[in-house]
């Protein structure tokens, strides 16, 4: 049992991997933007730039105050939904009843500008952040030896993803969510804050994107244009979950994360394009989505 | 009526949709633990009334007085802790949540609501659809849990949109007894309805609303003397 369909065994699962490891970057990265959507009917295009932003605020928090891994953890993403919140105050809140259009404008115009003030003060050959002491080295699985920083980024992010989960669907905070989702005028005229929980949605959503970015600084190189590189494999991911859909997007974020890893094994030459092959099968057979409702 | 038992006070309330002035110049009361009903065409401006008073329409102008409070510039959210309770006309179940979760979405706004073993004794139905996801309730379940869900907060006074339209004759009939056990247990309401029938033997006084004003007031000794009126404005 050295093969599978004629391919070394340890490539096969080696690639599986590694889809998985970038599967949790496409799930956090398309919760967020499946939450933001549900919630603020807002096309978030700076999604990417934010992810970044969470990457690069980790290394200057490094590199400028000797911040750690762990910290950053923590307050990357609390800075980056800081500045989701400053966003959303003062630009987005005025366009929740204009055309979807205009939210995915301002918002693509903001990723512009969040890459290009980066670019000009790091420029865009990247920087390093070494893997946290803690999770130096591999497993040896007999069969793969498995990188613990790859680990981490499958069990943190499969970790934050279902707590997320669980918040919205399971608990009475998860209620409002919902009900302020689909009917926010009825759910303030009952006595409760729509206005405060929309602008802290989006500060939660863009904050999963920084915990991403966070997660990727040292399994890739951190750099202002690797949130570019992402975000349109992950809108793939959210018109293939369907739109608004947490559970959905949580599922195809690391099923298609898989099957690229697998297409490079079998088939490289089509592993950058497979996402964008299966959105174009799913749009015909499915417009809504795997998981979307029609409306 | 002295002003102390005044619940709420309208006065040359004028609303907007967008361009479109729907409201114009409503003038009325409701005192505390009465029934008042809102009669009046579609579209004649009933449903905007409540909605206004909620601050759910565009802009307002005018004079709301909630509980001794001028809330016309008030944002919606806040409006609710005055204990005021809102049924909407097309019932506003979310389907997206169970019924339970349904009843128990409206936060507690002041104490003394109805608690939920009682709501389960008045409306036994909802007990047994409690893990039924809203969307899966009949017309008449979704306008009892339409009801129940605002009783449960502690709001004093209700606003009723329709609720007995397109309902069971026997529902129907359920929904009055309700009524009647609030308005004994001192709850304030605003029935908007269209059935003057439902309505009638529950309200102690009427308004007929007519092109967004009110345009008669008819108390509820009055009904006889003024049967042209209604007549003429409703058809009855």
């Amino acid at each position: 049992m050295s093969e599978i369909f004629g391919i070394p065994i340890q490539a096969f699962m080696g690639q599986l991997m590694l889809g998985l490891v970038n599967g949790s970057f496409y799930a956090t990265l398309s919760l967020g933007l499946a939450v933001i959507f549900g919630m603020l009917n807002i096309i978030n295009f700076a999604h990417g730039a934010l992810y970044m932003a969470g990457a690069m605020l980790a290394w200057m928090g490094l590199n400028y105050f000797g911040i750690g891994y762990w910290w950053s953890l923590l307050l990357a993403p609390l800075g980056v939904g800081l500045i989701g919140i400053v966003i959303e105050r003062s630009m987005l809140q005025w366009l929740y009843k204009l055309d979807h259009l205009y939210g995915l404008l301002l918002t693509f115009g903001l990723a512009l500008i969040l890459e290009g003030l980066f670019r000009d003060l790091y420029g865009v050959s990247g920087l390093p952040y070494s893997i946290p002491e803690e999770f130096a080295g591999a497993y040896n699985l007999g069969f793969m030896f498995l990188p613990k920083y790859r680990a981490w980024v499958i069990l943190a992010s499969l970790l934050v993803c279902f707590a997320t989960w669980f918040v919205i669907e399971k608990t009475p905070l998860g209620a409002y969510l919902r009900a302020a989702t689909e009917n926010p005028k009825l759910t303030q005229a009952f006595g409760i804050n729509v206005p405060l929980m929309v602008m802290l949605t989006y500060g939660f959503g863009v904050a999963l994107a920084g915990f991403a970015g966070v997660l990727a600084a040292p399994a890739m190189q951190v750099s202002p244009l690797m949130g570019s590189n992402l975000i349109i494999v992950v809108f793939a991911v959210v018109v293939i979950g369907g739109m608004g859909s947490i559970l959905g997007s949580i599922v195809t974020g690391l099923g298609l994360g898989m099957i690229e890893g697998l297409t490079k094994v079998f088939y490289p030459e089509a592993s950058s394009t497979v996402v964008f092959i299966i959105m174009a099968i799913v749009l015909l057979v499915r417009p809504a989505g795997l998981f979307g409702r029609e409306k | 009526m002295a002003t102390a038992e005044e619940y709420l006070r309208v006065t040359g309330l004028h609303a907007f949709y967008g361009e479109s002035h729907i409201l114009h110049g409503m003038d009325f009361s409701v005192n505390r633990g009465e029934c008042v009903t809102l009669l009046g065409r579609n579209g004649a401006g009933r449903t905007t009334t409540l909605k206004a008073i909620l601050g759910l329409t565009g802009k307002r102008t005018g004079s709301i007085m909630l509980n001794g409070r001028e809330v016309i510039g008030w944002p919606a959210h806040k409006i609710a802790h005055l204990g005021v309770g809102y049924c909407p006309e097309e019932r506003g179940i979310y389907a997206s949540l169970s019924a339970e979760e349904n009843l128990m979405l409206p936060p507690q706004i002041a104490s003394g609501g109805v608690s939920v073993d009682e709501i389960y004794a008045m409306f036994p139905n909802l007990q047994e659809r409690r893990k039924s996801q809203g969307s899966r309730l009949s017309g008449g379940e979704q306008q009892m849990l339409a009801m129940a869900r605002i009783l449960r907060t502690g709001a004093r006074l209700l606003l009723l949109d329709e609720i007995s339209e397109g309902l069971a004759p026997v529902i129907v009939q359920k929904l009055g007894e309700v009524i009647r056990t609030l308005k004994e247990s001192g709850f304030t309401i605003i029935l908007v309805e269209q059935n003057f029938h439902f309505a009638a033997p529950l309200a102690d006084r009427m308004y007929i609303v007519e092109h967004g004003r009110i345009v008669a007031e008819i108390g509820r000794d009055e009904l006889e003397q003024k049967q042209a009126l209604l007549h003429e404005y409703l058809g009855v």
